[in-house]
Formats: C-alpha cells, sequence, structure tokens
C-alpha cells in the first residue's frame, strides 16, 4: 500500500510558518509539551483544518464554554472513539464536496495505545484521509498521573506507587511505532517536542500524504514529571539523545532511523533529574538501560 | 413516478428507507438480527443506487463516533445496530444526543446477555430510554420503511435536532418478508429536504464543538436537550400528518387506538405484539367483548397526554411488556403508571412480562390476558406483575 | 504588530434567556472570555540587544504568546503563563525570567 506521491513540499520554518496562533489561551499547566505538539501541528496544517480531541488535557484545557481556545474547527470525542470521529468527519466532508482542508486526531498515550486503539487500528485499515498525532507524556496525565500503556518501567505514578516490594511500573512501553507500522500505513513517524524541526517536518510531510497518516510525538508534562516548567522542551530532547526514545519514520514499507548516535547521552541522568524516576536503583536503571540497548540493536541491525 | 410493491423483510424495508433518504454517510458494524439492513446497504452503494461514503468500523463504538464526526460537519447520517452492539454504543448515544446530532439509527430489539439470546425482546432499546434518543417501535415491515424516512424528517427538524432510533423487533420483524409500499425517488425527495443544521463545523463560521460545561451552564445545556425532545412531539404529528397525505399511510402519532371507543379492558402493546393483538381484539369484539388496544409507537417522547385521555375512558388496563426491570416490573408499564398517576384517578392495571428472548407470544395468551382485565380483579392476589406463559411451576 | 494576529481578549455577555445559548454545545472557534496573565509568578524580559531573532523562543512557547513584530519579538502577557522555556532555550540568554510584583 503506498499512496504517498512525490511531491516538492515546501520546507515550513521559523520564518515562513503561519503567523496565526490556532491554539490559544488554553488551560494547559505552564510547559506543557502535549499543548506544544499542538501548536505546533496546527500552524503546519493550518486554518482549514478539522481537529478531534479525546477526553484528556488538550479537550479538558481547550474547550470550557465559554474560553475556546481553538482558532480551527475542533471537536471533543469520546475517549475510545477520536480515531473513528475523525474518520467520520474526513467521511462527511468528502461526502459534502468540501474541498482543501486536513482531518487531524490528536490523542495522548492512553487514548492511542489503550482505550483508542481499537478504533484507530480500524481506521489505518480502512486507510481514511486522517491524521492521527498521538502526544506521548507517557501517563494518564488528565486523571491525575496514572499508568498508561506506555508507561516504561520504573515509573512512578498514582497507580504504580515506587516503594519498598515494586520500582513503580514494572512493564514496558509498548513498542507503539511498529504497531502502526505493522497494518502497512502509509506512513509514520516518531518525533520529540524537543527536536521540534524534525516535528514540523514530519507533519508537513503527513500533511501532503492522502489517507491514514501516524505521528508519534515525545511531549514532556513538567506536572507528571516531577521537573521543572523551563526544561518541558530540553527533557523531551535529552529523552532522545539518551537513546529511550528514539527519532524514525515508516514510508513505503521501510523504515529509516532519522538519528542514529554514536554514543548516547547519560541515561542516569535523564532519568534522575525527574521525579517520576528518582527512586529508581543502580539496578533498575540497569535494566532500563539494557532494555534501550538491545532495541537500538535490532533497530540498527534491521532498519539501517 | 409510481411507488412499487416489492416483496421485502423488516430489514430490507428499512435499507429502502435509507436509501430514499440519501444519507451521505452510513457506519455499521454487523450484529444479528440486524446485518440484512446493512448487507442490502452495502449492495445499493456498490451498485451506484446509493451514494454515500459506507464505513466499515470495526466496533459499535466506533459506529456512532464516525456518525457523530460526519454529522458534526453536517452530513446525513445513519447507523444500525441490535443488543449487545447498541449497548457497547451506550457512551456514544449518550453524547449524540447531548450533541444535537440527529443521526438516524435502526435497532434490531433482541434480547441482551447473559445469557445469550440472539432472538428478539425489548430489553436492548428500553434500557436506553434515558439515552436522550426519540424512540420510535413499529409494528411491520411497511412501517419500518415509512418510519426510516420520517426519522430523518423529524431528528434533522430545527427545533429538535435530536437523535432518532427506529426499533423493529428481531426476527419477527426483520427477517419476515410483507410486500411493501417502496415509495419513488422523487416523491421522497420532495418530503424529505437535505439537511441543514447550524450546530455544524465549517469554514465559513468555525466552531469549537463538544465543549465542556461548568456547573454554571450543564443544567441550561440539559434543559435545552429536554425541550428539544419535547418539541418533537408537534413535529412527528405533522410529519405524520404530511406524509400520510403525500404517501396515502396515517400511523396517527404517537399512539394508535384500535376499538378503543367503549371498551372495558384494553392492552397497551409496544411494536409486533400490536399485531397479534389486533386479531384477538377483532375476535372477542365479534363475541361481544368490550375490548381494545392501545399500540405505543414512541417510548420517548412519552405519550402521556394519550395515556391519560384513555384512562378517563377506560378502567382496566394491561401492558404487554418484552421487557423486565428486574427487582420491579417492565418498564413501558412503569411509564404507563406514571402517566396514569397523574390523573389522580384509579384504575385497575395489570403487567404482562413475556416474550422474552424469542418466545412467541400466543393469541390464547393475549385472550387470556383480556378476560382477566375485564373482571377487573387479579387472578392471583397480590400479583400485579406476571411472568406469563412460564414452563415450569414456581410454587413454593 | 500587526494586531488581528494576536488574540484578543472579548466580552462575553452571559446567556440571560434560555435561547441566548448555542443549539448544542458548540461555540465560535477561538472566543476567549478571559487571560491567563495570573498564572504566572515570573514574566519574561528580552533584551532586544542580544536577541539575534532566531526564533527559538516563537518555536518551543508552549503556550503561543511569542509574536513576530517586524524583526523582534514580542511576548502577548496577557496570556504567557510564565513557564520560562523561551528563557532556558535562548541561545543568547536574551530572555531573562522576572519575578512579577504583587
Amino acid at each position: 500500500m503506498s499512496n504517498t506521491e512525490p511531491l516538492a513540499i515546501k520546507r515550513v520554518t521559523p520564518k515562513n510558518i503561519t503567523d496565526k496562533e490556532l491554539f490559544y489561551g488554553h488551560k494547559a499547566c505552564a510547559g506543557c509539551g502535549g499543548s506544544l505538539a499542538v501548536r505546533l501541528a496546527l500552524k503546519v496544517l493550518g486554518e482549514r483544518t478539522f481537529s478531534a480531541f479525546p477526553a484528556g488535557c488538550m479537550a479538558a484545557v481547550g474547550f470550557i464554554y465559554p474560553q475556546m481556545a481553538f482558532k480551527n474547527n475542533s471537536i471533543i470525542t469520546t475517549f475510545p472513539g477520536v480515531a473513528s470521529m475523525a474518520a467520520g468527519i474526513a467521511a462527511g466532508a468528502k461526502a459534502l464536496g468540501l474541498e482543501d482542508y486536513k482531518t487531524v486526531a490528536f490523542a495522548g498515550d492512553g487514548g492511542t495505545a489503550d482505550i483508542g486503539f481499537q478504533a484507530l487500528s480500524g481506521m489505518i485499515d480502512r486507510n481514511d484521509d486522517v491524521m492521527y498525532i498521538c502526544y506521548d507524556n507517557e501517563a494518564y496525565m488528565n486523571t491525575g498521573i496514572q499508568k498508561s500503556g506506555l508507561t516504561p518501567y520504573g515509573t512512578k505514578t498514582t497507580t504504580t506507587p515506587a516503594g519498598t516490594n515494586l520500582p513503580g511500573s514494572v512493564t514496558h512501553k509498548k513498542n507503539l511505532f511498529e504497531i502502526i507500522a505493522a497494518h502497512d500505513i502509509a506512513y509514520a513517524a516518531t518525533a520529540s517536542i524537543g527536536y521540534p524541526q524534525d516535528f514540523i517536518n514530519k507533519v508537513n510531510k503527513a500533511k501532503h500524504i492522502k489517507g491514514t497518516t501516524f505521528i508519534h510525538v515525545y511531549a514532556s508534562c513538567p506536572t507528571g514529571w516531577g521537573t521543572p516548567t523551563h526544561t518541558a522542551v530540553e527533557i523531551a530532547k535529552e529523552a532522545v539523545d539518551c537513546g529511550l526514545f528514539y527519532l524514525a519514520e515508516y514510508e513505503d514499507g521501510e523504515f529509516k532511523l532519522n538519528k542514529n548516535p554514536k554514543e548516547f547521552a547519560s541515561a542516569d541522568e535523564y532519568l534522575k533529574k525527574q521525579g517520576r524516576f528518582r527512586h529508581l536503583t543502580d539496578e533498575d536503571i540497569k535494566l532500563v538501560t539494557d532494555q534501550r540497548d538491545k532495541k537500538w540493536e535490532r533497530m540498527r541491525k534491521q532498519w539501517l | 413516478m409510481e411507488s412499487k410493491n416489492i416483496f421485502l423483510s423488516g430489514d430490507e424495508a428499512v435499507a429502502h428507507g435509507v436509501r430514499l433518504s440519501r444519507p451521505h454517510v452510513i457506519a455499521a458494524y454487523p450484529i444479528t438480527p440486524q446485518t440484512i439492513t446493512v448487507e442490502r446497504l452495502s449492495e445499493m452503494v456498490e451498485a451506484g443506487e446509493l451514494n454515500a461514503e459506507y464505513m466499515h468500523v470495526e466496533s459499535e463504538h466506533s459506529a456512532i463516533s464516525a456518525t457523530m464526526g460526519a454529522s458534526a460537519v453536517g452530513a446525513r447520517t445513519f447507523t444500525a445496530s441490535s443488543s449487545q452492539g447498541l449497548l457497547y454504543m451506550t457512551e456514544g448515544l449518550h453524547y449524540a444526543s447531548g450533541g444535537r446530532y440527529p443521526i438516524v439509527m435502526m435497532n434490531a430489539n433482541r434480547s441482551v446477555a447473559l445469557p445469550w439470546s440472539i432472538y428478539g425482546d425489548q430489553r436492548d432499546s428500553l434500557s436506553l430510554l434515558d439515552s436522550g434518543w426519540i424512540q420510535v417501535y413499529v409494528e411491520d415491515a411497511q412501517e419500518a420503511l415509512d418510519m426510516t424516512i420520517q426519522a430523518f424528517k423529524i431528528a434533522e427538524h430545527a427545533d429538535v435536532l435530536t437523535p432518532m432510533m427506529v426499533n423493529l423487533d428481531g426476527f419477527i420483524l426483520t427477517h419476515t418478508y410483507e410486500i411493501v409500499s417502496v415509495p419513488a425517488q422523487e416523491d421522497v425527495d420532495a418530503f424529505l429536504p437535505p439537511f441543514e443544521t447550524p450546530n455544524k463545523m465549517c469554514f465559513e463560521n468555525p466552531k469549537n464543538m463538544a465543549f465542556s460545561s461548568q456547573p454554571d451552564d450543564n443544567t441550561e445545556f440539559k434543559y435545552q436537550q429536554n425541550v428539544g425532545v419535547l418539541n418533537s412531539i408537534e413535529v412527528l404529528k405533522q410529519v405524520n400528518d404530511e406524509y400520510a397525505e403525500k404517501f396515502g399511510r396515517d400511523y396517527f402519532g404517537m399512539v394508535e387506538e384500535y376499538r378503543c371507543e367503549d371498551a372495558e379492558a384494553v392492552l397497551v402493546t409496544l411494536g409486533s405484539v400490536t399485531g397479534t393483538t389486533r386479531v384477538v381484539v377483532d375476535k372477542m369484539r365479534a363475541e361481544g367483548k368490550k375490548v381494545g388496544l392501545l399500540k405505543i409507537r414512541y417510548m420517548r417522547p412519552f405519550p402521556e397526554k394519550e395515556i391519560m385521555d384513555l384512562v378517563s375512558r377506560v378502567k382496566n388496563i394491561g401492558v404487554i411488556d418484552k421487557d423486565i426491570s428486574f427487582g420491579y416490573e417492565g418498564t413501558v408499564y412503569t411509564n404507563v403508571n406514571s402517566a396514569i398517576a397523574k390523573t389522580g384517578l384509579s384504575i385497575f392495571t395489570k403487567n404482562y412480562v413475556g416474550g422474552l428472548g424469542g418466545r412467541d407470544i400466543t393469541k390464547a395468551e393475549i385472550e387470556e390476558m383480556f378476560n382477566e382485565l375485564l373482571t377487573g380483579k387479579l387472578k392471583k392476589e397480590g400479583e400485579h406483575v406476571e411472568f406469563f406463559n412460564l414452563k415450569v411451576s414456581t410454587d413454593e | 504588530m500587526d494586531n488581528s494576529i494576536k488574540p484578543q481578549k472579548r466580552d462575553f455577555v452571559r446567556p440571560q434567556h434560555i435561547n441566548d445559548y448555542p443549539v448544542g454545545p458548540q461555540f465560535e472557534a477561538g472566543f476567549l472570555a478571559e487571560t491567563n496573565a495570573g498564572w504566572r509568578t515570573f514574566r519574561p524580559v528580552v533584551d532586544h540587544d542580544k536577541c539575534v531573532y532566531c526564533l527559538r523562543c516563537y518555536i518551543v512557547c508552549p503556550d503561543g504568546t511569542i509574536f513576530k513584530d517586524n524583526d523582534k519579538i514580542n511576548v502577548d502577557l496577557d496570556y504567557c503563563k510564565g513557564c520560562g522555556v523561551c528563557a532556558h532555550e535562548c541561545p543568547k540568554d536574551a530572555i531573562s525570567m522576572v519575578k512579577e510584583e504583587l
């Protein structure tokens, strides 16, 4: 399945990106990484965009009557149904003969990898004309920091307390990007708000592809992670630099590693500066880095 | 163009009603006994007889979510479900009515697990009376087709903007064939205007939809939603009358009274059991017994005025419920009693619970109900709610 | 700068009659009934002599409150929450976070 047409896509840069802010005056916490991801994506997609948000932080902070934070047409969806509702918007718009528009679904890690997964899988199967962006802050933040399927090993959340018996979350992060790619989707990518230009480029690429596209963007949450608000972008960059997150694409059936560092920055440092990981022992950290190394070995072997 | 008489099952009649209503988007997930409707609709789309986006969603939850999305940009939408599938949609049912998305749905009334049963009763939709949908129940395949077309006009009316569920009894109606008069497309086009709504996202007037309200406003939105359903009482009557004039079939609005004029005993029915009860009424009338029936067509909004009016004329009323609210009584009975209580009159009532999980309700059983009602006395003291036709003894 | 670019707080008249409410929970996109300035304990102050207009701050602001203003950056203090990302990310240390006075 490949409906990616080779297009000369004009690069979007800080200089030429639209001056218009489409996500503004929202009530997200100061330094919210998820809201940065949504803001940048909407600036790339433009005003003729229908955006759909399931119950979650962005829905909670953007649509409090009468404070409407989205300048473009936007809607809150059922928690499990963001993909299907966005697909319905796209189908309705097509049937009504609308032209020159994009439909995008934004959901968090829980809304994507857990409760919304079935609908997302169905949408990719149908190849509905929707861009799906998962902003991953590694827990259910809106409800107060509970573990999701994308919460990494050793994370202290309010449902995975760290104590003498357990190190916080005992499960590893689901391999969401490859699960999505396994649908043979036209385009999928990972990104991080710590590398905003790379994220902008990927949104811009997906914008020009008809059919379902998927971007998994790593987005920090100072409130849930126990980090200062001013390091929100830096910490999301460090996650990539220490190899616990990675930048990749899946296109025309091929995986591509966008960033393949010769040496990882210190994972220990990345983890220890966050309240959610501060309790980790050297042994826990070794488990985390061993897992990381195994994953990178496989990615390098298969994708390079 | 003339209408055509075609031999159709209830499911197929609904599919023709949908085709004639020209929806933009159909999203549905298969479930017995709804499947024939979605199969026929798929065939119509394939054949080019129906120009709609048919979405093969992966669940009922996505069916209702997708139709809401399409409705939110101003598209006319249809979905269909039954039983477990309808219950799986529950979150979306409340969401759609609160969002004022006038989706039309066919529900093939079917029992709810456990135990599993693919056969009919009305526990699925009756357990969802509070979901904010207009609910109509039909008696035969012709009414199923006619109400599918009318449903779009009622639901989409500017004073209503509320989703509507057309209920037909599983198998008894969905799978039973009869001659159905299928109207011509031009006539339906003249009857049903294109869908227009202020409640949509568009580029001329961008909206933020389905927002959160604070305690300061939530009650007002719910008040407004209730008014929308109440407004449908007038609208559905107008639509009924207009349809009757145009197509020659009159369903009389909220209820249909049958031979109630001087009745001493009346049975209240919902759905296909009405047809059987009509036959019994005719037989007993021929024997000089003063019996009648009240066919409830709409459970929401509820025909309170019509029932209060009937009570002023009739003293003994029975209610057949293909439903039980465990630990109390049938839901139709509860609703009927609530209307009766508002008259302040003392009336003899009895609830007959049966037909569950596909068990037939026979003419003999209905005749027995009438005979009990005519006495104005419970055959078993204190038993206002009877599970009729239990096949075993329940004696202590 | 072109002020039409910067979203403005508008006066919201609370509904007095039930018909003043929108039909269903839908409202004008981008309607802002209040500001977020009260959230802030530190405000970003830009040293325009140091600023090289690289727009790093503009790109990384989670609230989008930094605007391009004739080749200068212009912070909308009505909506800046004072998170400090701009100051921390500035490669020229041209933005400092200054405590708000009560």
